[in-house]
């Protein structure tokens, strides 16, 4: 078990820098998610604490102990990759008990370490065989079993979920995170996608092109988004992003879009120029005597709700609803925001402008 | 019936097929089937013409290619103590005695030494080579590969004379030694490329996963790339094999007394009055057998081998 930190660390290949600059802690026992599209430099962050890529500068420290030009064999870290890699050659038992067989410990504790381990994950009856038969869930959970084995310091997960069946991911994630509760392990876990990462993580890091763009607990990053980025890449549909000219300074608790005033949460920043009114689906509601107004282009139903896209005067609209409401294409609808729930951006640095949503306790979190 | 046949052949199409097949295999082996017949007939049977498709068998050919004989006149023969054995026996019918151990037994196990010594050499020099090539950013990576194909873009025998004129230079002339080296250098261009097309297929995360499970990367490489590369180096294996084990004209120019190989010695095989053809066929069916036994056995790789990395998976 141990605490995990981070700082200043950065990653060049070549010409091409793949992590700028991170910092952040991963506390004792969290799930922490790293989140980002592909190519935004999670994994290779990923791969820089456990030791298979040493950075180009920075800190990591595991446990007070600054590893980051240590071999990963030094390091008491444990991985589990996207695609399994279970050695093919070598029976479900053998490749749980690699890690152990390494450490040079007793053939008899082995087994019984090994035994137990396949009872947590439920794969007694699988230790005999070998690995290439096996199913995409049963190989993901021998890697498990093979990263849990050794009780490490800390886990290291790379996609673990992304070559297993849509519906068997679902069921999978619940498992990581029981045996997660269970183990209290401090785990570091890389994914794309931002369902997985609001579903099972502590706290997430939004990472985009090398940079940390968000770093705090899942109800922050949605609620308030530090970035256009953030805001744009967490939630299905996104944040809306309605774009006017304006000025804002502190206190103002009021922006002027066209010839509406809406309400937004009390302003601490003074800024002007190109700004964004961003607004999240389930924040919309569909309101005639509104006056800020949408003309309805299309609904697609979703079961208890639907998402109603609308063309306002500052650009595209989603706004989720109840199903039951009847809302026609063509139609010309007024729109109401919740305000204590709207974030402004600076649309030339794509940051979110400081607000009584960011107060502490401020904002319902 | 077949997974890949989406119908089942006919019973004609089986039948040419079957006929075509069983014409090729005659083509193919009746060369081998007359080198093998021919060292179990008698030298009158060997030369015989017709040719003789049925003969009464006779190890004549064996025994003359393991000694050395001389002629006797039968006055000779009737001094002589009674023959000893069997091969004394057949020897002696033809008015000859044994003098000594032929030669080919050294030029045999020469043979051996240097095609096994140089296919090991090459194998495991290019398992090295092409794992690093493979595996790490090596600078000029593409060049150094180029170039190391580019030892094969002509005939190594067009380069015989400056080889000669450096093995005399260094005194490897006529040694195993020399021998070896010279194989293992044809040999180890074709050993990395091909080495290094298999060691790409092997995933990363099996070496990465056995570096967090505590290993150093040379007990990864031991551990986990070698179990993996197996089909890649015995199919490999067998093609540094083949080509140092029937290679001629270097064996013939630059070995003598000491390092002849069995290529360049069968040949030779004088019997007492002209060439001793069941000799000669005698020492080419023996010198087929280890490369046949070795493909034999390693075959199931071989064919594994071939089409490894054919698909993308």
């Amino acid at each position: 078990m141990a605490e995990i930190v981070i700082k200043n660390l950065r990653k060049e290949f070549g010409s091409f820098t793949a992590v700028k600059s991170s910092s952040f802690t991963v506390e004792d026992g969290e799930f922490f998610m790293l989140l980002g599209p592909s190519g935004c430099g999670k994994t290779t962050t990923l791969r820089m604490i456990a030791g298979l890529e040493l950075p180009t500068s920075g800190e990591i420290w595991i446990d007070g102990e600054e590893v980051a030009q240590k071999p990963a064999s030094q390091r008491d870290i444990a991985f589990v990759f996207q695609m399994f890699a279970l050695y093919p050659h070598l029976s479900v038992r053998k490749n749980i008990s690699y890690p152990l067989v390494s450490q040079g410990m007793p053939k008899a504790q082995v087994a019984a370490k090994v035994a137990e381990v396949a009872r947590i994950l439920g794969i007694e009856h699988l230790l005999d065989k070998g690995v290439s038969g096996l199913s995409g869930g049963d190989r993901q959970r021998v890697a498990l079993g093979r990263a849990i084995v050794r009780k490490p310091a800390a886990f290291m997960m790379d996609e673990p979920l992304g070559a297993l069946d849509a519906e068997f991911r679902e069921h999978m994630a619940e498992e990581l995170r029981a045996l997660h509760d269970r183990m209290k392990a401090t785990t570091v876990y890389v994914t794309h996608d931002q369902l997985e990462a609001m579903q099972m993580g502590d706290k997430i890091v939004v990472m985009n092109h090398g940079v940390i763009e968000q770093f705090g607990r899942p109800q922050e990053i949605y609620d308030k988004p530090a970035t256009m980025f953030v805001a744009e890449f967490i939630g299905s549909p996104p944040m809306n992003f309605l774009r006017f000219e304006g000025h804002v300074r502190p206190g103002n608790d009021h922006v002027r879009l066209g010839s509406v005033d809406l309400r937004v949460p009390v302003q601490h920043e003074d800024a002007g120029g190109q700004l964004v009114f961003g607004v999240r689906p389930e924040h919309v509601t569909l309101d005639d005597h509104a006056s800020y107004r949408g003309r309805v282009i299309a609904s697609e139903y979703l079961g208890t709700t639907q998402i109603i896209t609308l063309d306002t005067p500052n650009g595209p609209l989603k706004a989720r609803v109840p199903s039951g409401r009847v809302v026609n294409p063509g139609e010309t609808t007024g729109l109401l925001f919740t305000p204590e729930k709207v974030t402004l951006f600076d649309e030339a640095h794509g940051r979110a402008l400081k607000s009584a949503l960011h107060d502490e306790g401020g904002a319902r979190g | 019936m077949s997974a890949y046949s989406v119908t089942a052949p006919s019973r004609r199409s089986k039948l040419v097929a079957g006929a075509l097949v069983l014409l090729y295999t005659v083509i193919t082996l009746l060369p081998l089937l007359w080198i093998i017949s021919t060292g179990f007939k008698t030298g009158p049977d060997s030369i015989a013409y017709p040719p003789k498709v049925f003969f009464s068998p006779s190890l004549e050919g064996y025994v003359n290619l393991f000694t050395s004989r001389t002629r006797a006149t039968n006055e000779q023969l009737a001094e002589m103590p009674p023959p000893a054995n069997w091969v004394d026996e057949i020897v002696r019918r033809r008015n000859e005695v044994i003098t000594g151990p032929s030669r080919f037994g050294e030029r045999f196990m020469n043979s051996v030494i240097i095609g096994f010594g140089s296919t090991f050499l090459s194998i495991f020099l290019g398992t090295l080579a092409a794992y690093a090539f493979s595996r790490f950013r090596v600078p000029l990576k593409d060049d150094l590969m180029f170039f190391i194909l580019s030892t094969r873009m002509m005939p190594p025998i067009a380069v015989a004379i400056p080889i000669f004129l450096m093995f005399r230079g260094l005194g490897l002339s006529d040694t195993h030694l020399g021998m070896i080296l010279l194989y293992t250098g044809v040999n180890i261009s074709l050993a990395v490329w091909l080495l290094k097309g298999f060691i790409d297929e092997i995933p990363r995360e099996y070496e990465e996963a056995a570096l967090i499970d505590g290993y150093t990367r040379f007990q990864a490489f031991r551990k986990v790339v070698l179990p993996q590369a197996a089909t890649g180096i015995a199919s490999t294996a067998i093609f540094c094999l083949i080509f140092a084990w029937n290679e001629y004209a270097f064996a013939v120019l630059l070995t003598s007394g000491n390092a002849q190989t069995a290529p360049p010695f069968i040949p030779t095989i004088i019997g007492v009055g002209g060439q001793d053809w069941p000799a000669v066929a005698a020492g080419a069916t023996l010198f087929l057998l280890p490369v046949m036994v070795f493909t034999i056995l390693l075959r199931k790789h071989l064919l594994r081998g071939i089409t490894f990395g054919a698909v993308r998976k």
